[in-house]
Parts: structure tokens; sequence; C-alpha cells
């Protein structure tokens, strides 16, 4: 990757980082999960996925499913910066007018498939891959996971399926954030060693660091990792990434801050320096 | 013509027909020779075979998906629900051995609520063939259909020559002044058994064969109610949620009320065994059910007679 091309997906990152603090507040968002999977979703949709403005509907496009549907700010701030979504629609977030809501929905063009309830889409992606098989088209089929979505035992079942059925034109994302809602994943339900789970169900396993857009662009050009299994990219990444004061932290799923506070929260974001936060902090569900 | 044919030929006529089951081959195993890779065996994973239902239905796929009926409706519930049901994707749902029909298999095997928890999905249409002839009348026009689908698998073979299907209708089998029986599924044969019985004990018995569930027919319910006879609801479901349910909120739509005996399974699962037995054990051969209406109507039941033997089903599962 080019320097210049990696300080304009990092500047684009940075944008997507501005629309999911603007969204923590008046109601909030799953601030921290948006946070860590932004460069992921702002690769994935700059550099990677054959998915534009004008072939939303094209049956030859690639498909991008977000299973951890609680991160959808990174996913509409994405859409926002590629033209995909109207920014105007952001600030309709929670109102009963549109459909941004907490999760994602097909009321806005791009998204593929509902989620919210975890550990559906590994399924419904490997659907949609099988009928790309079917009819002999080359797209490429990406679910996005988060880490403690792999506490259910659906994702497992349909990564077991999708080996039996030797379906390559699968690739299973975990944005492995290091937490589950309100705890960490290792002092919940410890995941590690998480790579041979995977390769013990089947699947080609790479694990790269989410934030690194060299990594990213390495791994997922390397796609399909095997011409018959499934592949899984493992992507290390820091909860509530680019704001050092709810980094890494247990109680910063989900946030509703106070105005002056996202003012605060985006000066941050361009420093680096924490911010002193007052609101209260939410574990919710 | 067997469930089987329909689907073989309705698969090579339009190949937007995908078959899919969780390993449950009982009707379809032959049908992966023909459809090659449109024949998709997710093995006993009734979840996946949902979720990836639903994505095969989002490219365009009618995906004719089989399982057992309660590890169907039940296992996959949410999956059925969030993937199907928010998308009003055009799965069609075929479970096997619902109601009684899982004669000795048990309680976990007892799809006894499968009609509550379906058509509590919006969208999702529901439908309990009488057998097999009635099932493969029905199922090109649900196939067709671009709604969501859940049948009743039911192949027993027919002992009454039925009309033509009209989706959203009922049968209208006979008309009735004393009683009108209400039903669907597997119980119609005993139901039709129960009606000549009691028509030879002088009573004049109507019965309708509701065959689909959702949408129901409420012109057909409510001419019943309207027409002051003893209405009597047969199913092999809970009473909860199922035909007593809808003819309940049918009734009070329209501010009205009837006489209504209701026949299901109470507040318990029914105790295995052959199918006979089960019947027997529970009350539900075209005997007892005339017994159980007589009485209701307040005659005496000693002397109606027993009916032909239950044929016994041919499968394990």
């Amino acid at each position: 990757m080019t320097p210049e091309k990696r300080q304009n997906l990092e500047a684009l990152a940075l944008r997507v980082r501005e629309h999911i603090v603007r969204l923590s507040t008046d109601g909030g968002c799953f601030t921290g999960a948006s946070l860590s999977c932004a460069d992921l979703l702002v690769y994935l949709y700059a550099d990677y996925l054959n998915v534009r403005p004008d072939n939303l509907t094209d049956p030859g496009r690639d498909y991008l499913f977000l299973s951890k549907g609680h991160d959808v700010p990174a996913l509409y701030g994405t859409f926002v910066e590629l033209g995909l979504l109207d920014k105007d629609r952001l600030a309709r977030h929670l109102s009963t007018d549109d459909h941004i809501y907490w999760h994602p929905n097909r009321h806005v063009p791009g998204v593929e498939f509902h989620s919210g309830s975890l550990g559906h889409l590994p399924s419904v992606a490997l659907g949609v891959a099988l009928d790309c098989r079917l009819r002999g088209q080359d797209n490429k089929i990406i679910v996005v996971t988060g880490d403690g979505e792999l506490n259910e035992g659906s994702v497992w079942e349909a990564l077991l399926v999708a080996s039996a059925h030797r379906v390559n034109n699968l690739t299973l994302v975990v944005d492995r954030n290091q937490f589950q809602a309100n705890v960490a994943t290792e002092d919940l339900i410890p995941l590690e060693p998480l790579a041979p789970k995977f390769e013990a169900f089947g699947a080609v396993v790479r694990r790269i660091d989410g934030h690194d857009f060299d990594q990213l662009a390495t791994a997922f050009s390397a796609l399909p990792f095997s011409e018959d299994k499934p592949s899984v990219i493992i992507c290390d990444t820091v909860r509530g990434r680019g704001l050092p004061s709810i980094e890494a932290r247990a109680d910063r799923w989900f946030c509703n801050f106070s105005a002056e506070e996202v003012e605060e929260l985006l000066r941050e974001l361009h420093s680096q320096e924490a911010t002193s936060l007052t609101s209260e902090t939410l574990t919710v569900r | 013509m067997t469930y089987e044919e329909l689907i073989k030929q309705t698969a090579l006529a339009d190949d937007r027909l995908v078959v899919m089951t969780a390993e449950n081959r009982a009707l379809i195993r032959n049908l992966p020779p023909v459809l090659g890779p449109r024949f998709i065996d997710t093995g006993i994973t009734e979840q996946t075979l949902i979720g990836a239902a639903a994505g095969l239905a989002l490219r365009g796929r009618v995906p004719v998906v089989h399982a057992l009926a309660t590890f169907l409706t039940l296992r996959a519930f949410e999956f059925i629900r969030t993937d199907v049901g928010i998308a009003h994707l055009p799965v069609k749902l075929s479970g096997f051995v619902p109601g009684f029909l899982s004669d000795g298999n048990g309680p976990t095997h007892q799809a006894i609520e499968d009609v509550s928890l379906m058509r509590g999905i919006p969208g999702m249409t529901v439908f309990a063939p009488a057998d097999e002839a009635d099932m493969l009348a029905m199922l090109p026009a649900i196939w067709a259909s671009p709604d969501p689908a859940y049948v009743r698998i039911n192949t027993r073979p027919a002992t009454y020559e039925h009309a033509p299907f009209e989706l959203g209708k009922a049968e209208i089998v006979a008309e009735g002044r004393d009683v009108i029986i209400l039903t669907y599924g597997m119980l119609f044969e005993q139901t039709l058994v129960a009606r000549e019985l009691l028509q030879a004990q002088g009573k004049s018995v109507g019965l309708i064969n509701l065959r689909s569930l959702k949408p129901v027919d409420e012109a057909a319910l409510l001419a019943a109610a309207r027409s002051g006879a003893l209405l009597v609801t047969v199913e092999d479901h809970f009473i909860t949620g199922g035909l007593y349910s809808i003819l309940a909120e049918v009734l009070l739509r329209h501010q009205l009320t009837a006489r209504v005996l209701p026949l299901a399974l109470e507040e318990r699962w029914y105790r295995p065994g052959r199918l006979g037995a089960v019947l027997e054990h529970e009350g539900f051969t075209g005997q007892h059910l005339a017994r159980r209406i007589a009485t209701a109507l307040g005659e005496a039941s000693e002397d109606i007679a027993a009916g032909p033997a239950v044929l016994e089903t041919q499968f394990a599962e």
C-alpha cells in the first residue's frame, strides 16, 4: 500500500469516527464496539469490496453482512463518507421518522440484512455464498462478527456446515476487541486460543492487527485462503479505538454523552488527549 | 403423485426452487441426484438451515425447507421469526410429523404448539392439509406465493375426495344443524368417521376442513357460529394458540359468541405410542370424538359404534 493511500484511508476512518462520536448522544449508541471496527469497515468498503452507490442491487456485487449489528454507527459513517447514505439521515438517529437506530436494517440501502440478534448472519451469509456458487459467480461474501458473538453456538454451527459444503467464497471476520457487552471476554467466556478453534472447524485462519491498513490489505487480498475451505480473519482491535478516554474499557460499550462531551471527544479524536468524562456510565444490553 | 414427485416436478420447471433439509430425508430421499447442488443438506442444524434458507431467498431462490416440525418450529424459532419473518422472505417450511403424527416418539418430538408459534409471526402463512391428496392440492399455490409459509406435512392416504384448493378458503365438507365440526390436519380423517357415527344417531352434523389456519377463512367460521349449531374444534395441538384460539379471536372481533366444545390437548403432552393407540388413549378416534360430542349435546353416547381401525404410519424418526 502506498503511503498516500494509507493516509487517505486513515483520514477517511477519522471522519467515520467523528460520525460515531456524534451519534453517541441524544439516546446514544454502541460507541466502543463501533470504534473498534471502524478501520476494518473503512478498508473493506473503500478498498476491497465491489460495492458502490450504483451497484447495490446488482447480483454480481460483493456482500458484507454485519452480524455484530451494534457497530452500525461505523457502517453508516462509512456509508456517508462513501456516498451510499445521505448524511441528513444520521441526524434522524433514533427518530421514528427514519430507520436509523441501534441495529442495521434494510431500510438503509447497502445494508444487506438486518442484525441485532447475534449469531444469525454467518448462516444467512452461507446461504448467499451457496447461491453465488450455484450460479457460478465469484462474489466475495464477508460476514463480520464480534468476539462476544462467538459465544453463540449458531456461529460455530454455520462454520461447520460451510466447511462441510467446501464453501470458499465465505469469509468470517472477527472484530476481536476483547470485550463482550460489559465484561472482558477472557474474564467471562474465554475464547483463546481462538485461531485453532476456527481451524478445528475447518477454516483457514489469519490473525492481523485490525487497525493496520497494510495488514488488512495483505490479508484480504490473499482471499480465499483455500480452494475448498471457508476463510477466517481475526482482527485484533481495541474497543473504543481513537478515543483514549474510553479505550479498552468494559463500561464504555454503550455511550450516551452530553453535547459538551461530544465536542470534547471530537477534539480528542484529533489530539489523542484524553477527555475527562462525567456522563453516567451505562451498562445495558 | 407423491410429495417427492411434486417437488421434483416443480423444481425441474422452476430453478428458483431449492430443496433444503436438516438431514430429514424421509420424503425427499431420491432428490439429490435429480437436483444436484439445488439439494442442500445442512445436517442436524435447524438454525443454520433457516439462516441459509434466508440467504438463498435473498438471492431470489424459493427454499423448501425440511425438518421435523418440532425442531423446525422450536429450535429454529428465532431464526424463522428474525431472518425469514422480519425480511418476509419466501421460505417454505415443511414440518414433518406434526401433532399426533410423531406417534411413538414422545414429548420431545410433539409439535403441538407449532400453529400457535408460526401464526404469531407477522406475514407467515400456516397450512394443515387433511391428507396427502389435500396437501398435494395446496402445495403448488403455497410454493408460488411470495409469502413465507409453514406446512404441517401430512402424507396419510385420503379417505375423502377433496374439493379444489383455494388459498385462504376452508373446505365445507357438510352443512349441519345440530353440530359443526371444525378441524385441520390428520384428525380430519377421524372427524369424518365421527360425523357418520353421529349422523347414524339422527344428528345433523356439519364438517369444515380448515386447510389454511393463516389466512383463516373467517367467513366460514362466522357462518358456522351464526348457524346456532354446537361448534366443535378438533385439533392435535395445545388448546392455546390453535384453532380454538383462532375461532375465539374471530368471534370476539365480530362481537359474536357461540357454544363451542374445544377438543384439543390441554396443558400436557400426549402419551406416546402407535398412532391408533395414541388416538384411543387421548380420545381422538372417530368413536371417541362422536361420544364426546354426543355427551356435550346431552345425549347418550354408549351405543355409538367403533369406527374403522386407524391406519398406522410406517416410518420412524
